[in-house]
């Protein structure tokens, strides 16, 4: 006698430890097999892009904090980018040495919480993530010497950077340049060949090549892939086309993938940081900008390789003091797109591994 | 004779029989309740604080020296919490779950030897009777699970029955090992029997014991039934207060019962050198249950299928190889030194994993929907 079954729906979040914020995802399960995943999100909506239609350009910059508050660095650089390149404003050489400093070690901090927090979705008890935050917390006190905050850092402004960086700064970052590869090698020791992880991430939510493309994924999700691209290399903004890295790529684009990415992602940040302190010239750490900018009409679309993907910014201007349009293209928004082909047929433990591999920030998504 | 038959007998001789049949039983209970829910008390304390040196934090350190009464403290929190059952449940289910988790927990220590002859009762079938009695747990599970009315309950409910079921087989596989040569099922003999511990007699037997026992009891990497990432904490999700807390306790009681019954069958229960016998099998169980920690603060967790490919693909014809090995032994060279068989069943133990882990892999893939 055959037993009659039926799927079942599955409402996992908004309320769920493992979907990194107050993402909600309506899962169709036959038994533990996931038949379709619909996304809703929303939940964390702030209207970011309809309130910087109403502030100056200089006060949009915070805003900007708020969107990946894993890595508000990086959306500050993106930002200012944007409309430097509306305005044409030249960036004194320092202040581009100390941008690229905090971008890469904003790279560091995001990837270690990416990593760690994927290692918490397979199961590992918070282990992976404790000792990840011990080097984080590095970079954290480092950003907390330069601007005085921990997590929306505001320090980015249009024509270079608020404060020239304080004289403990620069030792401190060389200890942390000097003993990260060390940690990295630990964890690699820890997890790359663990047998579990192996187990459960190897050939797990592949992402094909051409479905990552169509979808236009970004960032280590594409590179882990196998396509070689990435925007510092791709199109170079500000100065990175002076530093010597490599693009790591993946092979086959799965879960493991895309954790061994983030994994050498972080060992090419260290060289960027290990050159650009090197580097680092004396100067000006901020061009001379009009408090209330008003850039030329025209629009503009700036993008960087924030640690999550492609963030661009998207500005309208009408020659007043607030942009006409201010849109944001946020990575993982994108890259959570490709969610529903890589986790059907799998189980469920398996899509909130594919989930974490992603490394989704709400605040990002729903801005 | 067991001290509380001794203590019975001298009873009889003074008051009434039905008097001298009740108090040792009362006096037994409490002794052994106390020994029970104090040891639970040191291994929250205990497991919180090594997760911490683990998780290079330091972990609870405020209440007490070292923190020692952080414990009390959550029991009470606890406690005092509101029970909150769900408008759709099965109330009685829901109530009677945590009953059926807890209670064979504590009827796994009226066969564990807490000394040479400090022992609840020793029952001539005393294996047996903790195989059968630690499987009632899932039921209790199960009903919690499917009581709860809750989708989350519902997966850990279904994926605790498998799992349970499963891990059985090779836990019992193993222990047959130690009964072969032991040559007693009684819990008693069995320590008399371990001149050296069954640990180095039976190394692979040990492995098999141990993994499945981390399964039993649920504890990481085998955690898929409370698998806090995925299913929320299963199967307790819907329960507050005084039932979460019968949880709580069962899961320690848990851990406590089988550290204890690894001791015993592996580590050669209380015996040891100069301490007294309570304080050996405390400092034994407290080293299995380092491992336990060990394990649960490194390793990821398996997926559902992978689970069940560990134990029906993995420990269960290594169990069966093993049985067949020591039965063997047991017939043929039970007259050559222990230590020469010592070094040989390494040997065995250690080609067997070798080539097993070269044989298959934790595999399973995509289903086609």
């Amino acid at each position: 006698m055959a037993i009659r079954t039926e799927p079942f729906i599955l409402n996992m979040g908004p309320q769920h430890p493992s979907t990194h914020g107050v993402l909600r995802l309506r899962v169709t399960l036959d038994g533990e097999v996931v038949t379709d995943v619909e996304l809703v999100m929303g939940y964390l909506h702030r209207g970011i892009e309809k309130l910087g239609e109403n502030r100056t350009y200089a006060q949009i910059i915070p805003l900007t904090d708020r969107l990946d508050y894993v890595a508000s660095m990086t959306n500050n650089f993106a930002y200012v980018l944007a409309v430097e390149k509306l305005a044409g404003i030249e960036v004194p050489e320092r202040a581009e040495y100390l941008r690229i400093i905090m971008a890469e070690m904003m790279r560091i901090a995001n990837h270690l919480m990416a990593v760690g927090f994927f290692l918490n979705d397979l199961g590992a008890m918070m282990t992976p993530v404790l000792y990840m935050w011990r080097e984080r917390e590095k970079l954290l006190d480092l950003f907390e010497m330069v601007c005085g905050q921990r997590l929306t850092y505001n320090y980015m402004r249009i024509g270079g950077v608020s404060h020239d960086i304080p004289e403990e700064f620069l030792p401190a970052l060389k200890r942390f340049v000097a003993e990260m590869p060390g940690f990295i090698d630990e964890y690699d020791r820890l997890l790359s060949q663990n047998e579990v992880l192996l187990a459960r991430t190897k050939g797990v939510g592949i992402l094909p090549k051409d479905t990552a493309i169509n979808t236009a994924a970004s960032g280590p999700v594409l590179r882990a892939s196998d396509v070689k691209w990435d925007i510092r290399r791709a199109d170079p903004y500000s100065i990175y086309d002076r530093f010597d890295f490599e693009i790591p790529v993946g092979t086959v684009g799965d879960c493991y993938d895309r954790y061994w990415v983030r994994m050498q992602e972080m060992r090419q940040s260290v060289r960027i940081l290990e050159q650009a302190i090197a580097q680092l010239p004396e100067g000006e750490a901020c061009a001379k900008v009009p408090q209330l900018l008003r850039p030329p009409v025209g629009e503009v679309y700036g993008h960087i390789e924030a640690p999550k993907g492609e963030l661009g910014f998207h500005l309208v201007s009408d020659n007043s003091i607030a942009p006409y349009r201010f849109h944001i293209r946020a990575p993982t928004l994108i890259n959570m797109t490709a969610l529903k082909d890589m986790a059907i047929g799998w189980k469920v433990a398996d899509l909130i591994i594919i989930l974490g591999s992603i490394d989704v920030c709400l605040g990002e998504i729903d801005r | 004779m067991t001290l509380l038959e001794q203590f019975q007998l001298w009873l009889g001789s003074i008051w009434p029989g039905w008097a001298a049949y009740i108090v040792p039983a009362i006096v037994g209970i409490v002794v052994v309740l106390g020994f029970v829910l104090t040891m639970v008390i040191v291994f929250i304390w205990y497991e919180r604080r090594l997760l911490g040196r683990f998780q290079v934090r330091l972990g609870p350190n405020r209440l007490g020296p070292e923190g020692i009464f952080q414990p009390i403290a959550t029991a009470v929190k606890i406690l005092l919490k509101e029970d909150i059952v769900p408008t759709k449940s099965d109330k009685v289910i829901h109530w009677l779950a945590p009953v059926i988790v807890f209670v064979p927990v504590l009827m796994i220590f009226a066969v564990v030897p807490f000394g040479e002859r400090a022992i609840l009762t020793d029952l001539n079938v005393g294996v047996v009777y903790v195989v059968a009695i630690s499987s009632i747990s899932a039921v209790g599970i199960y009903m919690a699970g499917w009581a709860s009315n809750n989708k989350y309950g519902l997966i850990s409910a279904l994926r605790a029955v498998a799992q349970m079921v499963s891990y059985e087989l090779p836990v019992v596989l193993a222990i047959l090992g130690v009964v072969l040569m032991a040559g007693s099922l009684s819990m008693t003999q069995i320590v008399a029997s371990q001149k050296i511990p069954f640990l180095l007699l039976q190394p692979l037997g040990f492995v098999i014991f141990f993994l499945g026992t981390v399964a039993e009891m649920n504890r990481s990497p085998f955690d898929l039934l409370e698998a806090d990432s995925e299913i929320v904490a299963g199967y307790h999700i819907e329960y507050s207060g005084m039932k979460f807390a019968m949880f709580y306790l069962g899961e320690y009681g848990h851990a406590l019962a089988y550290s204890c019954i690894i001791a015993t069958l592996f580590l050669s229960g209380w015996q040891g050198p100069l301490l007294p016998p309570i304080i050996w099998l405390v400092i034994k169980v407290m080293a299995v249950f380092f491992v336990i920690v060990w394990m649960r603060s490194t390793l990821p967790r398996l997926r559902v299928d992978q689970l069940m490919a560990f134990a029906w693909k993995g420990l269960l014809p290594m169990a069966i190889i093993n049985l067949f090995i020591v039965a063997a032994e047991v017939l043929w060279l039970s007259e050559i030194t222990p230590w020469l068989m010592v070094a040989v069943n390494f040997v065995f133990a250690g080609v067997l994993v070798l080539l097993w882990s070269k044989l298959f892999t934790l595999g399973g893939g995509r289903v086609e929907v």
